[in-house]
């Protein structure tokens, strides 16, 4: 069981029969009272947003998600394909399922895929992951109407902010938490 | 984790807290922060420490101290409370505390003005108050609310309606300190059964002359005239044992001494202050993390 005061963003859970991630945790405790949390939640199955309050006491069983090490292969359509690294067994997930994680899919990027009673529901990416950069402006030196950062566009579409050093096919790292630039990467 | 201004700002806070208690002639106490016997209040949670408890307030202690004769003290000292952690919330924080024998809750609102002007004065480049991009007008006499105002005009409902369904906390927690605005504001006159320390008013004994003050929209001190009757002390500390003990906690070892100590001890007023929400105030910090140097994530 999951105790109220264990709730942190990030943590699984189970709602009427549906597992659900923490997107959110606020505590609020009024003076001498007793204590809050604010939470907002997305379901793993639909990925509807859901915002309810619970008060300290308050306990939750914890969703039984399993975590399988995988490989993105390609997409077909608004289909994506994805092979276990030991089994070869292949699972898909709708685009819905993939959401902002398919900025990052390369071929052959390894992450978990979560698993909820034996179904594939969502992708957990690397913290870091290494996109080259497709298209970018070449960097005036001296410009200073450019600013400190520039867009680029990465492989996979996904436009960022970069530094203006980065140029066109330079591999860099993104943070996938954040969506930020981290640095170029040597190859 | 905070700047190096941040805790700046909190150093010179601390500096001018200390320096304007003094010279109004109250004594820096220390007490001890591991204690045998917390307060027992139904929702603070002490840290256990060995056999004994981390302090959750040095209030017995110092009024240990007022029984024993001393007439006006404060401490500024960490205190501990298990399970609270968000953005106005740290499970380790620094409390400053007063009290003053013969005085009431009024007396403690005057010195809430008071040392906020002080703090204000000795740092004129905090002043004025400008807290998440909006000025605060923390010119004295500041607004007082009493509960029982507040719960209808912010929640349409009485405090006693509230309290019957269960829904106190909840109505004070998202709708009535929501609404109480930024610049200074006393909300005083809680239920008796809201106020396990405070004294009855005498006009009306199912109020307890306990008050919050709310600055920038967040709840920076805690005041009572206090309970000096060390029967009905007791009786209000078997209550709050009793929900400790059907929400499913450890029940606190009597403090007895404690008891003993109210019955020299002198009618009195005594306020805890969140030191870390006034510097968060004048820090314009959003978040507690933002003045402390390490939260426990970051340990």
């Amino acid at each position: 069981m999951i105790n109220a005061g264990e709730l942190r963003k990030n943590t699984k859970l189970m709602i009427e029969g549906e597992p659900y991630v923490m997107l959110e945790v606020q505590f609020v405790k009024p003076g001498k009272g007793v204590a809050f949390y604010k939470c907002k939640m997305r379901n793993l199955m639909t990925g509807s947003l859901l915002e309810r309050t619970y008060r300290s006491g308050d306990t939750f069983e914890p969703a039984a998600l399993e975590e399988k090490k995988m490989q993105y292969l390609y997409a077909q359509g608004d289909e994506y394909y994805f092979m276990d690294v030991k089994t070869y067994d292949q699972v898909m997930l709708t685009e819905e399922a993939v959401g902002d994680a398919k900025e990052y899919l390369i071929d052959n990027l390894e992450m978990d895929i979560l698993f909820f009673e034996n179904k594939a529901i969502g992708i957990t990416l690397p913290n870091f992951v290494e996109l080259e950069v497709t298209q970018a402006d070449p960097w005036v030196k001296g410009d200073s109407v450019a600013g400190d950062s520039k867009p680029v566009t990465l492989q996979t579409g996904m436009v960022l902010q970069v530094p203006p050093f980065v140029e066109e096919g330079t591999i860099i790292q993104v943070d996938t938490r954040t969506g930020a630039y981290v640095t170029r990467v040597k190859k | 984790m905070a700047g190096l201004k941040q805790l700046q700002i909190r150093a010179d806070l601390l500096f001018h807290i200390r320096r304007f208690f003094r010279s109004q002639g109250f004594l820096d106490v220390e007490t001890p922060i591991r204690i045998p016997a917390p307060i027992p209040e139904a929702h603070i949670d002490a840290v256990p420490s060995l056999d004994w408890y981390l302090h959750t307030s040095p209030e017995s202690c110092m009024k240990r101290l007022l029984s024993q004769g001393y007439e006006k003290i404060f401490q500024i000292c960490r205190v501990f409370r298990a399970e609270e952690l968000g953005a106005r919330h740290l499970p380790e924080f620094t409390m400053l505390e007063w009290y003053r024998t013969d005085a009431d809750y009024n007396q403690l609102m005057t010195d809430c003005e008071n040392l906020l002007a002080f703090c204000l004065e000795s740092m004129p480049d905090r002043a004025p108050l400008v807290y998440q991009g909006k000025r605060i007008d923390a010119s004295p006499s500041w607004r007082r609310e009493s509960v029982s105002d507040a719960f209808r005009k912010y929640a349409g409902m009485s405090a006693e309606e509230a309290l019957e369904t269960d829904r106190f906390d909840e109505v004070m927690a998202f709708e009535v300190e929501p609404s109480l605005g930024l610049d200074p504001v006393f909300l005083y006159d809680y239920p008796i059964k809201k106020a396990a320390l405070a004294r009855p008013k005498p006009e009306d004994p199912n109020l307890a002359e306990r008050f919050e003050l709310y600055i920038g929209g967040m709840e920076m001190a805690n005041a009572f005239s206090e309970l000096v009757d060390p029967v009905v002390q007791a009786e209000r500390f078997k209550m709050e044992e009793e929900e400790r003990v059907l929400a499913g906690k450890k029940p606190y070892p009597s403090n007895e001494k404690f008891l003993r100590a109210l019955e020299t001890m002198p009618p009195s007023a005594g306020i805890a202050l969140g030191v870390d929400r006034l510097a968060m105030l004048f820090a314009g910090a959003a978040d507690i993390a933002q003045i402390s140097a390490f939260t426990p994530e970051e340990l």
